[in-house]
């Protein structure tokens, strides 16, 4: 058997509820409820879950998924050893078996059919068949299923089918309001309130741009990081620079405007 | 008449001079005192000498007259030195039939010394004049240099305007342009130097120094966007043709208005700032602050500037009602209002501080002399300033006192427009002097310029009795309602001079005409059997979605084959293979095709051996591809192209990506009509610019031609060959691939040299239906 340990969050992260979000989870949860998240990178869809995870102290188990992901990546495969073949579970598995909450980051970056493999764990039947291995897990009564799914690069290829997203709950998240944001900033890296707010000022100029160049405005994971470079000595402008304005943009005339909208709040 | 006696001292020169034109020997005294006052005994001499030339070159006594007037004074510029050089120059166009073109050169020629300051400089000058001159000067039949240049004269009368705005690199530049394509044509010759033609304004435009709006649009529109949270037309203005009364930015409801050139702002030299302004005194409104950031401001950041400012007004003005103030109280309540906004928008940004302080004139007190003339202006000016500047210099007690006032109500507040104008008011009443109603009004260093004109911020009860109506503010636009697309301007490469030929080409797009669907399905049924062919190869070509791949490390399951082997290999001792697994990708097919066809009136032509034209052969391969293309599921879209000169290239919509193959676009091929010329470059730009928005792996532009780009107003066969391949270039790194298939039997002397390899001539055309979908299929195989 796993150690169900190695899971578990042990020290509470630090999360700032924007609405009801909290409650509502635990109710989900309390149901086993499959939960979707939803919202633009970065804005703390994972650390929510995180969060609840600690909170309500069940084994957390992530999956980042990615397009060369298969069903096999999940649900676990033959490997060869000395002796023949062995079976070895994926992190799905893992989950069902152990009782963990499973949860699959940007589950749209994986393959429809890929996807496909969680359904019957999302209903009310809450098995998951092996088929290569001729064994049927029926989940753990802790065990929920979390996915998360970022709406914002919506093209024809990168959506969940009908499907799939009608198996679960879903969280609207989105970047918090300016005032929620600068609290965010200042307890997460122990920035004074007046810097965070011209961050978090930075942050909505750019957010201001998607659509109009920028795919995605500056999130708030990346404002901690500037953040977080400012409190350990960096000058304001050039954490600004190297934080915020070059990891989202190749383009030269947004560069120019960003930076010069770092230029206008830090006078 | 009444003669004029010469001054005894003078004698010697009025004789030297030798001049009979009563008019000049009115001025000849003054003007001979100042040039004894200021050049030297040579320079003296050359002035006689050259007026003396002037005055009997029999072109009256204009040259004279102004040579006299303005030679003393010129000449502290570049030095009398310079002298020969004009005067040669003077000389050839006395020797050519330009005679006429001396009085505007002369007239001319104190502003320009003054724009170019050296001798050096001049002397580039005159060679571009004089290359003008010798270029535009005609000759027919051998016999030599019989008409004067059209354009010379204009030149020089634009001269000081030309040089405001353009180097002298850019000057020579749009001489040659003006030079190269109107040498042949008088009247537009004289247009394009008077700067009347359109073409003329944009090369100007062109070769401008500053920043241009035009380059910056993207960059604004973005400025607006992320930091104001606000989105609006940025419209150009012209600033180079009203040198009188200079626009001002402003903005209505169709968009902001700014100028479409800002030359980076110098500070004036500090030299007048020092000596003209008092120094700050300690202690007097706690003047901490540099007094004046004497930097540059990059253009960029002047419309930075203008955009805050009237984000600022649009974010928080509101309109009050104008009637009952007088005019000064209207427009100290603007600088009030300018200065609120500005204040603002600077506590939300800060940083916009420092440019608004090195572009807010910064007037010195003593500056304006109250007895003689107002000071309104002035005075708004220095309170404007002084709201703006913690550490301005001034003293006035009027001044202090309502900058104490203005902070007071904006202290954590955001105040509104109409206690500024409350403000503006008292302000009036207190500062008021008797010389403010005079008409002479100090000016000096009192223009904001990146302030709009504040008609957003006034309404009037009643309508229009005073002052002007501006383009009536209050009109509701009617909903225009459009017919047709505006016309989509391209460049067009000029080969001859490297360079491109600015919005040369309209292309006017239109839907094409619908005939009957069902002659199209005729079409393919009389191609019954080639389709069968056809379809077999398309079945070939249809994406297999998933594909296995072997012998991989990793992989999504074990290939047992591989499997076994390798633990026999591993059992017996040997080295085992570990490339065990295998995993499967998905091979899709993405490209998007565009298929241009050229409907230029040889078509009509009936082809070699056939009964049929080109035209319908083309419709027929046209149906044909299209069929296939829609059974393969590649996105497509065909247009049609003809040109009848420059002014009018008709681009015909036939099938757009998103319109399903059906009856309406077999409609459309169906009336499929010929007529006019070729002007392929900027049909092939057009369609590049819908190609470009599909997204697909690879792009494919399929142009379907009969023979070589011409079109009725192009002389220079060239021209469009050359502009065609640069419009290949373009293509290609727009990332478009781009095929010509030829029905001209006589294509190869030019097609290579637009597409390169790219091209394939089908000398049978009567094979055309079935060679064009083959092509598309081995091309995109």
């Amino acid at each position: 058997m796993t150690n169900k340990d190695q899971y578990r969050i042990l020290k509470e992260p630090f999360y700032r509820a924007q609405s009801d979000e909290v409650a509502l989870y635990e109710a989900a949860y309390a149901a086993r409820l499959p939960v979707m998240v939803k919202g633009p990178t970065g804005c703390g869809k994972s650390r929510f879950i995180e969060y609840m995870a600690w909170k309500l102290d069940k084994p957390l188990i992530t999956v980042a998924c990615n397009e060369d992901m298969t069903a096999s990546d999940l649900v676990g495969r033959y490997l060869l050893d000395a002796s023949g073949t062995r079976w070895l579970d994926g992190p799905l598995t893992v989950a069902a078996r152990i009782g963990a909450i499973c949860y699959l980051d940007e589950i749209v970056e994986a393959r429809q059919d890929t996807t496909v493999v969680i359904h019957p764990l999302t209903d009310h039947r809450r098995t998951l068949p092996l088929d290569k291995k001729g064994e049927l897990v029926s989940a753990h009564p802790d065990f929920q299923m979390v996915i998360s799914y970022n709406p914002g690069y919506q093209s024809l290829l990168k959506d969940l089918k009908q499907s799939t997203k009608q198996r679960f709950t879903a969280f609207d998240f989105d970047y918090p309001e300016a005032g929620v944001e600068t609290e965010i900033l200042s307890k997460e890296t122990g920035i004074e309130a007046g810097l965070a707010a011209q961050l978090v000022k930075i942050g909505q100029a750019a957010r201001n741009l998607k659509g109009h160049g920028l795919d995605e405005g500056i999130s708030t994971r990346l404002l901690v990081y500037a953040a977080t470079l400012i409190k350990a000595g960096v000058a304001p402008r050039a954490a600004c620079r190297v934080a915020l304005v070059r990891p989202i943009t190749d383009d030269a005339d947004i560069r120019d405007t960003l930076d010069h909208a770092i230029d206008a709040v830090f006078a | 008449m009444e003669t004029v006696t010469i001054p005894a001292e003078l004698e010697a020169y009025w004789k030297q001079l030798d001049c009979g034109f009563p008019r000049v020997a009115e001025v000849f005294p003054d003007c001979m005192r100042e040039a004894l006052a200021s050049l030297s005994k040579q320079g003296v001499e050359d002035y006689i000498e050259n007026a003396r030339f002037l005055g009997k070159m029999g072109r009256g006594a204009e040259p004279i007259l102004i040579f006299l007037e303005e030679w003393p004074a010129v000449a502290r510029t570049p030095g009398e030195d310079a002298l020969p050089d004009i005067m040669e120059f003077i000389r050839k166009m006395w020797k050519s039939p330009n005679g006429k073109a001396i009085t505007p050169f002369l007239q001319s020629l104190p502003v320009t010394i003054r724009r170019l300051h050296t001798r050096e400089r001049l002397r580039d000058y005159l060679a571009i004049a004089l290359d003008l001159m010798e270029r535009t000067t005609s000759s027919i039949h051998g016999i030599h240099q019989t008409f004067p240049s059209p354009g010379l004269p204009e030149m020089f009368r634009q001269v000081p305007v030309l040089l405001g705005q353009l180097s002298l690199t850019g000057l020579k530049n749009w001489v040659d342009y003006g030079v190269r394509y109107y040498s042949g044509h008088p009247e537009r010759q004289i247009d394009y130097f008077g700067l009347q033609s359109a073409d003329s304004r944009a090369v100007l435009q062109r070769e401008r120094h500053g920043t241009l709006l035009a380059d910056n649009e993207r960059k604004l529109d973005m400025y607006l966007r992320g930091l104001w949270n606000e989105e609006d037309h940025l419209i150009p203005y012209s600033s180079a043709f009203d040198e009188l009364r200079q626009p001002v930015p402003y903005y209505d409801k169709l968009g902001i208005r700014l100028p479409d050139v800002y030359d980076d702002f110098i500070p004036s030299t500090p030299v007048s700032t020092t000596t003209v302004r008092p120094e700050p005194v300690e202690g007097l409104c706690g003047s901490t602050g540099s007094p004046r950031t004497d930097e540059r401001v990059l253009g960029i950041d002047r419309y930075r500037a203008v955009l805050a400012h009237v984000a600022a007004h649009r974010r928080w003005t509101t309109a009050i009602y104008a009637d009952n103030m007088s005019p000064f109280q209207r427009m100290a309540a603007e600088f009030f209002e300018d200065s609120r906004v500005e204040y603002l928008a600077m506590r939300e940004y800060p940083g916009l501080r420092h440019i608004f302080m090195a572009l807010h004139p910064a007037p010195a007190e003593d500056a304006c002399d109250v007895e003689h003339e107002s000071g309104v202006r002035h005075r708004l000016a220095m309170l404007s300033r002084a709201i703006l500047d913690p550490g301005h210099p001034y003293r006035s007690p009027h001044i202090i006192e309502f900058v104490q006032r203005f902070h007071a109500l904006l202290d954590n507040s955001e105040s509104g427009t109409q206690a500024m104008a409350d403000l503006a008011v008292a302000f009036i009443a207190k500062t008021r002097l008797k010389s403010d109603n005079f008409a002479n009004t100090h000016f000096k260093d009192t223009v904001v310029d990146y302030r709009d004109d504040n008609r957003q911020m006034w309404k009037f009860i009643e309508e229009g009795d005073e002052e002007e109506a501006f383009d009536e503010p209050r009109k509701i636009e009617p909903g225009e309602e459009l017919k047709g697309l505006p016309p989509r301007h391209y460049h067009e490469w000029d080969y001859l001079n490297q360079s491109y030929r600015p919005d040369w080409v309209s292309v006017y797009e239109s839907l094409h005409p619908s005939g009957n669907a069902s002659d199209i399905d005729k079409l393919l049924a009389k191609h019954a059997g080639l389709a069968k062919r056809l379809k077999k190869m398309l079945d070939l070509l249809k994406p297999q979605d998933k594909v296995r791949i072997r012998y991989q490390e990793e992989g999504s399951e074990l290939d047992l084959d591989v499997a076994l082997r390798s633990l026999i290999d591993y059992r017996s001792g040997a080295t085992p293979d570990p490339r065990i697994n295998m995993s499967h990708k998905t091979s899709g097919r993405n490209i998007a095709v565009m298929l241009l066809l050229d409907l230029s009136e040889s078509l009509n032509e009936k082809a070699a051996g056939s009964e049929q034209t080109v035209l319908e052969l083309s419709q027929e391969a046209v149906s044909l591809l299209g069929w296939a293309i829609e059974k393969l599921g590649d996105p497509f879209a065909i247009a049609g192209f003809h040109s009848n000169t420059r002014h009018d290239v008709r681009y015909l919509h036939i099938k757009g990506y998103s319109e399903q193959w059906g009856d309406e676009v077999k409609g459309r091929l169906a009336a499929m009509d010929a007529s006019y010329s070729t002007r392929m470059g900027a049909a092939m730009r057009h369609a590049a610019h819908y190609l470009e928005k599909q997204q697909a792996d690879k792009k494919l532009m399929l142009i379907l031609t009969d023979g070589e780009p011409a079109d009725i107003d192009s002389k220079d066969g060239r021209i469009l060959i050359e502009d065609a391949r640069q419009a290949v270039k373009e293509l290609d790194r727009q990332g478009i691939y781009t095929y010509c298939i030829n029905l001209d039997p006589k294509a190869d002397e030019y097609v290579a040299d637009i597409f390169g390899k790219q091209y394939t001539v089908i000398d049978n055309i009567q094979r055309l239906p079935e060679r064009l979908p083959q092509l598309f299929i081995s091309l995109t195989k």
